[in-house]
């Protein structure tokens, strides 16, 4: 099996604090792979590097065996990495439709034109523009949200804001998607629509999916394989079923879980 | 299939038409006040136009709008005006020359030397923007409030182009034809531009520069893209504004300037071409009709009403008078997409 993501020995210190340490994974292409752990366990940074946010203290990470270090956010989005943020960052005031555009455009695998060619509003400028258009509202028509083409951004309720911006991901022409808590403030009913999402777009576009949850219950039905995080070091790493019974998650992860859970 | 963009030219010739006929037939019966102020109303359009590009449409706050104005007018006006002083067989032989409908080799020394104006504001744009624009918010426009001051500094000291003397006996050349071809030029490039894949990009920058990155827009790249455009724009602006006035000089660049051209875009809605094009010509006619109440009590009123009007629009509308919606009458068609 191919390896679309491999990480290795990735640290990142900001000042005295480790906030990854050490951490080393290798997701096959096709996985719907989960990270899970507490609050500040190094989650979102551990996104954060991958996607050329923050540059990694030490340590290795390559795509399909190209490396990801020392790219800006933009280029690694055209190597095939595209993220959602955990806290919805969306083109608020562009339309549903502008938002996947916005990423279409810089589709590697979409024609480009010159800014002359734009401006003059050539035959092959319309042409692409067309084509654009029939593939974004197909695009959003997977996520329900072909109905809404010509609302804001901001104007959409909650659930269908966090669906935009995993369609808007996927519009990038990324193979590997990176969810940053893509349940986050979700009813059970919308976790449960959201996780079928997941696993339909990863059959259809045959992408790879690398999930941050902070909720462990969740993970636990989608995800094929699951690492855990505590203090920036992974803990545990396996199936489901065996990060469960592992007793350093259940003792780091489940305890702070539940006093987490009882102040919301 | 969607008429493309050379088909739909005609809406964009038809007005340029209008110009010429107005140019050739009515023009001269406006009385020099009406036309002075119809005058500076379309250069203060080309400018308050493509400053949106930047502040409106990138988001990016720059201060400096007078001072690529300066640039364009400096570099155009030192090209009809210095270099023939130097040299004046070039002078009389494109002067003497009239072809066709009073077009000369003047009027294509005049067109050269505004794209050279335009070029040399976009050169200290890319200068100015490469640099700073990696600033967010506050510091950018600090940076680009400094560079206008730094450009005002450094023409009061260049003795070739009058120093703070200024710089007289420039050419007429800038007629209500050229001036409003130009007026119309600039809101086309704009408006096709903004509508374009690239101007989605400007237009995700002043969303989320954060996620815009994250969705594979090279944002460093397309703020300095807007900046070097409004730039060029500001330049030729310049240039018009140096062949109708006929005189430069540096204090008519300062900060003011700068103002006036931000609360224009301000006023029109940040984001809105059409709200940019009422609002100059709205501010360029109260501008002239406060000049006797100037004249008359020494108190320049300029600032005091704008400062009022900027500060009602506030409490009543804070996103300009536009917003970012335009003003289309003429081509109705729902979204951004039109012509
Ligand atoms: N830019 C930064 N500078 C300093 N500390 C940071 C920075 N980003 C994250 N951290 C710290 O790293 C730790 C992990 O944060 P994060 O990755 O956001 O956690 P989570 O697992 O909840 O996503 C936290 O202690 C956080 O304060
Ligand atoms: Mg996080």
């Amino acid at each position: 099996m191919t390896t679309a993501l491999s990480i290795k020995n990735l640290t990142i210190q900001f000042g005295g604090l480790k906030a990854v340490a050490d951490l080393s994974l290798e997701i096959p292409q096709g996985m719907i792979f989960g990270l899970i752990g507490p609050n500040g366990a190094g989650k979102t940074t551990v996104f954060n590097m991958l996607t050329g946010v923050y540059q990694p203290t030490s340590g290795t990470m390559s795509s399909f065996g190209k490396n990801l270090i020392g790219y800006k956010p933009y280029q690694i989005t055209k190597l095939g990495l595209a993220r959602t943020f955990q806290n919805i960052r969306l083109f608020k005031d562009l339309s549903v439709i502008d938002n996947i555009r916005v990423a279409m455009d810089n589709d590697p695998n979409q024609n480009k034109h010159g800014l002359v060619a734009s401006v003059l509003r050539t035959f092959a400028v319309i042409r692409d523009e067309e084509i654009k258009e029939v593939q974004a509202m197909e695009l959003l028509g997977i996520f329900h949200l072909n109905v809404r083409r010509n609302e804001l951004a901001k104007n959409l309720p909650y659930g269908d804001q966090r669906r935009l911006e995993i369609a808007r991901a996927i519009a990038t022409g990324a193979q590997i998607l990176l969810l940053d808590e893509p349940a986050a403030g979700m009813n059970s009913q919308e976790t449960a629509d959201l996780m079928s999402t997941i696993q339909s777009i990863r059959d259809r576009f045959k992408l790879t999916i690398f999930l941050i949850e902070h909720h462990m219950k969740l993970v636990m039905g989608i995800c094929e394989r699951i690492a855990v995080l505590d203090y920036g070091v992974k803990i545990a790493e396996g199936s489901a079923s065996e990060v469960q019974k592992n007793p350093k998650v259940i003792e780091a992860y489940l305890g702070k879980a539940a006093s987490a859970n009882a102040t919301p | 299939m969607k008429p493309h963009g050379l088909q739909t030219l005609w809406v964009w010739l038809l007005p340029v038409a209008v110009i010429w006929i107005l140019h050739f037939f009515c023009v001269s019966s406006i009385e020099p006040y009406y036309f002075t102020i119809l005058m500076y109303s379309g250069i203060n359009i080309i400018l308050a136009v493509s400053l949106n590009l930047v502040n409106g449409f990138t988001g990016q706050f720059s201060m400096g709008h007078a001072g690529f104005m300066s640039v364009g007018g400096y570099v155009s006006a030192f090209l009809t005006t210095v270099l023939f002083e130097k040299y004046p067989v070039l002078s009389t032989a494109l002067t003497a020359h009239h072809g066709w409908a009073g077009w000369g080799a003047s009027d294509l020394v005049f067109l050269g030397s505004l794209l050279m104006g335009g070029l040399g504001a976009s050169v200290a744009g890319y200068l100015v923007g490469l640099p700073s624009l990696r600033l967010k918010g506050d510091y950018l426009a600090i940076v680009t409030l400094g560079f206008g001051e730094i450009i005002r500094v450094l023409v009061l000291n260049i003795d070739t182009i009058g120093g703070a003397r200024g710089l007289p006996n420039i050419p007429p050349y800038t007629t209500f034809g050229i001036l409003f071809t130009f007026v119309i030029f600039t809101i086309f490039m704009v408006w096709r531009l903004v509508n374009s894949a690239h101007g989605r990009a400007f237009l995700s920058v002043r969303e989320d520069e954060t996620a815009a990155e994250a969705m594979g827009v090279n944002t460093t790249q397309a703020k300095v893209r807007a900046f070097v455009l409004g730039a060029f724009f500001a330049g030729v602006a310049g240039g018009l504004f140096a062949h109708y006035l006929r005189y430069l000089n540096p204090q008519t660049f300062d900060f003011n300037k700068s103002f006036e051209i931000i609360i224009m875009v301000v006023l029109g809605g940040m984001g809105s071409i059409t709200g940019s094009v009422i609002a100059a010509i709205f501010l360029t006619v109260i501008r002239e009709a406060l000049r006797p109440l100037q004249t008359y009590t020494h108190v320049d009123f300029r600032m005091v009403i704008y400062s009022l009007l900027l500060i009602i629009l506030m409490l009543t509308r804070p996103n300009g008078l536009l917003g970012t919606k335009e003003f289309t009458w003429f081509f109705r068609k729902k979204g951004r997409s039109i012509s």
